[in-house]
């Protein structure tokens, strides 16, 4: 190939394998419309042309799902007659592009994926990742995304009640907004995104189509880029939080009307993967009327009609007798409406220029523009069977069990554990998030029980006794070593956070982040976390109800830590008897379920202080964590559990600190050392809890986790204004000290430093004054 | 017989609901009144909800006042009907001229949404009066222009005739005057949180007392307010029908 000019499949971002394989699909040479159609439907966002043969080995059954992969959002009924809809959905690309609008139509993406089942959204969560937080473009691209992320959700009326945000050098040139949406549903109003009915009306309602995010999915979502490319902003879309919040009205009225048959948003890929999408599912074609699709600006191409990501709008599929009811609600409502087309049998996506008669046929003298079966634009478009290979310098899989000295392993000369816990506590991912969460409207709805800031977020659920739990997590650190690891620790982690509310983990929805599938390495990356994930979904009990996958998450710089998001939703049957994280009362007896093992690597302290080459990140005893889980269920529904916090980032320390600076009192606090200090403070091996009982209680709890085989030990009682914690056992002051490591034997800091450095480590890091 | 109490939904309103929902916890019945229509169905009262009427394209509730449903409640007010604006509702009825001042953005730049603690300035209004004594009370704000703003010789006039009806206070009940005081959350000058006016029947306020009417939801201490209007509402004449002449 000698010449400039690339062929225009190319230029699209089509394979020539994958022009071959069209070629196949229709029978003949695509025109060029019709390459548009394929390049946005084939691409790697709406395909899954790489992650599909990984994602069909999910466990997707469990009690009460409604609707699961495949449909706009999982569905599982939660009694009373109510359902809950929930997804998780990145935009990362968009926000690193222009991270204002690309994380407010993130939000706005996936609200419409809520609300197209019937259900109205009740709840966000944000989870963000970024690089180095002293970085000049990593403030720019902090400010711009929280800036967007509440204008959209504050504006639209749905509350932001939980998420994450952390730092990583590996997301230094590719940030990751992920946004999970909790939707709540009267279970006869369940919408299904299918167009049943030959001569049924298709309609357009919301927005007018212009040429905002022209190739969205397939110039940004599916291919790796250099970071803060101008000329791709035109791809990006712009939202409108007000036209999103009468889109929700109105198609909530449009369900409970009972007045479509279908229901669709308009997001990637536009018009073409709406209509695609409905006629397949339903088994029909659409024929659509390209003239009579309202829009923003005169002199479409035909191709930016089709494919314009232009946001706020749903495709209804209408009985033309009900057409006039639509209409006049869509007018109430002051939404532009519009029959675009007409639902045929042909089982094909057919494009025309020029009109459609009474019946939906081309008029006399209008041109067939495009002809694309449905199947080919959606269930029948290409797979790619990637290839994939372990990094040659990957660690070997930690030995079941320990290496031989693991304390030896250990950079804990001369540590202060009260410097470190301090340090903690204060680093840019442990510290408080208020200088984010304050910025988005956690209440507006008069349904949050409990907002962002400490633990799982918990709403109730009007007219009823039950609250629904939710929370995202992520473990990139361990991921980045072991992929299979990393995802099932992020599972293990949300069910865990989800499970010591007291509430039952319901489901997964899951955005899978990842680098670039033609990579042997990004691929077999994806190929374990995906294992990762199916296996601690099936040993939990869990199944995964939908998501999505974001690949090509590299930059110039390198590709992303493995970042497996997991979003789960539990149910509270009594919301009134949830359990938080927080200290209650002075006198309560501290009990520690669970027992540390060795290993550092990927945990927060390694980040702070650096970790041996040798050491590898901890175990994972899935059958271990189901049974804490069901134990920490079955002693708060007992009534013996005052408080309860689970062991994640930053270790047992940083745990006993945030039940200490939340519950606003101190504890003073015996840990037993069988390995190493820092393996027991500041380790992050998991299936371990921090739990608080009255007195009384401890017997009991004992007993019961003794019966669910959990090892368990009281390190002490809740009081005072400091936190104590003086280390014990033979791994401890002595052994430390014939090692000449001369690590202090106790820690001991008032709760009001704690409580300071917690407070202030974020707008430090961000070099904000507030 | 229960008392009726409209709530006026704008496009954008997001906080219809939960006034309706706090409406019904403080005993009377909710009516919901659609900003098109001027017919304000013989409620005895009436709530400007919280959200972004219109977008709060052009700025916060300037469009919001020339709606029919706002003609309406501007002389439903005149004729010494009750109405209370709260957040976007407050930001309408200070467009609409209906309490006095303006709300700025806040001086942070950024949204604020957290838990505040205010206190009442006066006991004895119909938005007031079954607080019972001036203590603080725990509400959250949400909001991004919600910074009371006037000039000295009206805030000066307000204070003397009595128009402040709540200041933002700290954790110890007191007044947080300084616009850069912790406990003020937006900048609002002398810890303005909300205002009458002369004639004490319209009244206007950022903090959301429909949102804290339940212990669950983390205070109830909003109840007091709502339940004082439905209160107050129950004596006193509905709006006429006879507007619905005007309606289109």
């Amino acid at each position: 190939m000698t010449t400039a000019v690339l062929p225009l499949h190319r230029q699209l971002g089509i394979t020539d394998d994958e022009l071959d394989a069209i070629r196949d699909r229709l029978g003949r040479e695509p025109n060029d419309l019709e390459l548009a159609m394929f390049s946005v439907m084939w691409s790697e966002h709406c395909s899954y042309k790489s992650s599909k043969p990984l994602l069909r080995t999910l466990p997707t059954a469990g009690e009460g799902v409604v609707a699961g992969p495949g449909e706009n959002a999982g569905v599982i009924s939660i009694g009373d007659g109510l359902a809950v809809a929930f997804k998780i959905e990145s935009h990362n690309h968009p926000s690193a592009v222009e991270p204002y609008q690309g994380a407010a139509t993130g939000v706005g993406g996936i609200l419409r994926d809520i609300f197209t089942m019937g259900a109205r959204p009740i709840a966000v969560l944000d989870a963000l990742r970024f690089g180095d937080p002293a970085d000049p473009r990593t403030r720019h691209l902090v400010h711009g995304v929280v800036a967007g992320v509440g204008g959209y959700g504050n504006c639209v009326g749905v509350p932001t009640v939980g998420g994450e945000l952390v730092f990583d050098p590996s997301y230094q040139g590719n940030p990751l907004v992920n946004v999970m949406a909790i939707g709540l549903l009267p279970e006869d109003r369940l919408t299904l995104a299918h167009a049943p009915g030959p001569g049924n009306l298709v309609v357009l309602f919301g927005s007018t189509t212009g040429r905002d995010g022209i190739g969205g999915a397939s110039v940004l979502a599916s291919a790796t880029f250099a970071d803060d490319d101008p000329s791709k902003r035109p791809s990006v879309q712009v939202g409108d939080p007000f036209a999103e919040k009468l889109l929700i009205e109105a198609s909530l009225e449009l369900i409970e009307a009972r007045l479509i048959e279908g229901l669709q948003d308009l997001g990637a890929a536009g018009i073409t993967c709406a209509t695609s999408e409905t006629a397949d599912r339903a088994g029909t074609g659409i024929v659509i009327d390209l003239d009579a699709v309202p829009r923003r600006e005169p002199g479409m191409e035909p191709f930016e009609v089709m494919i314009s990501e232009s946001q706020e709008r749903m495709l209804a599929i209408v009985r033309p007798e009900r057409y006039p009811a639509v209409e006049a609600v869509c007018r109430r409502w002051g939404l532009p409406v519009a029959i675009i087309g007409r639902v045929t049998d042909d089982g094909q996506i057919t494009v025309v220029e020029g009109g459609l008669d009474q019946d939906g046929r081309p008029r006399p003298g209008a041109r067939v523009l495009a002809r694309i079966p449905a199947r080919a634009l959606t269930s029948d478009a290409i797979v790619h069977h990637r290839l994939a290979a372990p990094p040659a310098r990957r660690r070997p899989a930690p030995a079941p069990g320990v290496p031989a000295e693991p304390a030896e392993l250990l950079p804990e000369r001369g540590m202060d554990p009260g410097a470190v816990l301090l340090a903690l506590l204060g680093s840019a991912n442990l510290s408080s998030r208020r200088w984010v969460y304050e910025q988005y409207d956690s209440n507006v709805g008069a349904n949050t029980v409990v907002g962002p800031g400490d633990g799982a977020a918990v709403l109730r659920i009007r007219g009823t006794t039950k609250g629904l739990v939710a929370t995202t997590d992520a473990n990139h650190g361990v991921g980045l070593l072991d992929p299979w690891l990393g995802a099932a620790l992020s599972v293990a982690e949300a069910a865990r956070n989800v499970s010591i509310t007291g509430a039952r983990p319901l489901g997964v929805t899951n955005c899978l982040n990842f680098g670039d599938p033609t990579r042997p390495e990004a691929f077999w990356q994806l190929s374990e976390a995906v294992r990762g994930l199916g296996d601690a979904c099936r040993a939990l009990g869990l199944p995964v109800t939908g998501g999505n996958v974001s690949l090509y998450n590299e930059s110039p710089s390198g590709a992303i830590a493995p970042t497996p998001e997991i979003g789960i939703v539990g149910l509270l049957e009594d919301v009134t008897r949830r359990v938080g994280p927080a200290f209650v009362a002075d006198g309560d007896v501290v009990v520690l379920v669970g027992e540390a093992t060795p290993g550092l690597a990927g945990s927060e302290y390694a980040a702070l202080a650096g970790v041996a080459a040798e050491d590898g990140p901890p175990v994972l005893d899935l059958a271990r964590e189901v049974a804490l889980q069901r134990f920490i269920r079955e002693a708060i529904e007992r009534g013996l559990v005052e408080s309860a916090q689970d062991v994640s980032g930053g270790g047992l320390a940083v745990a006993l600190a945030e039940g200490a600076i939340w519950g606003g009192r101190g504890a003073r606090l015996r840990v037993g050392v069988r390995w190493a200090p820092a393996v027991e403070l500041f380790g992050e091996s998991p299936s371990r809890l921090v739990v608080t009982c009255r007195p009384r209680h401890v017997p009991a709890f004992l007993l019961l986790a003794r019966q669910f085989g959990l090892p368990a030990e009281e390190l002490g009682t809740v009081g005072g204004e400091r936190l104590v914690i003086e280390l014990t056992g033979e791994g401890a002051t002595g052994a430390a000290e014939a090692r000449g490591s001369r690590v202090a034997d106790a820690l001991d800091v008032p709760v009001a430093e704690l409580r300071h450095a917690w407070e202030h480590g974020l707008v430090r890091a961000l070099g904000e004054d507030a | 017989m229960t008392v009726r109490v409209g709530v006026v939904v704008f496009p954008g309103s997001n906080r219809d609901r939960d006034a309706l929902h706090a409406l019904e916890l403080a005993g009377a019945e909710p009516v919901s009144l659609w900003h098109e229509s001027a017919d304000l169905q013989g409620v005895a009262a009436i709530v400007l909800p919280g959200g972004f009427a219109y977008g709060d394209y052009l700025r916060a509730g300037a469009i919001a006042r020339f709606s029919p449903a706002m003609r309406a409640v501007s002389a439903f007010a005149a004729a010494g009907g009750l109405v209370l604006g709260i957040c976007n509702g407050f930001q309408v009825l200070a467009e609409a001229g209906l309490v006095p001042g303006a709300l700025l953005r806040n001086r942070s730049l950024r949204f604020v949404c957290r838990q505040v603690t205010i206190a009442p300035e006066r006991l004895d209004t119909p938005f007031t009066h079954l607080i019972g004594e001036r203590r603080p009370l725990r509400m959250p704000v949400a909001h991004g222009e919600g910074c009371y703003y006037a000039d000295e010789a009206t805030l000066d006039a307000l204070e003397r005739d009595g128009q402040v009806l709540f200041r933002y206070v700290d954790d110890d009940g007191r007044p947080a005057l300084d616009p850069d005081d912790p406990a003020n959350p937006n900048g609002s000058l002398r810890g303005i949180a909300g205002v009458m006016n002369a004639a004490g029947n319209v009244a206007g306020l950022m903090p959301h007392p429909e949102t804290a009417v339940e212990p669950l939801l983390g205070s109830d201490d909003g109840l007091l307010i709502i339940r004082s209007l439905v209160e107050s509402a129950a004596g006193r004449p509905v709006a006429g029908r006879k507007l619905e002449a005007g309606a289109r």
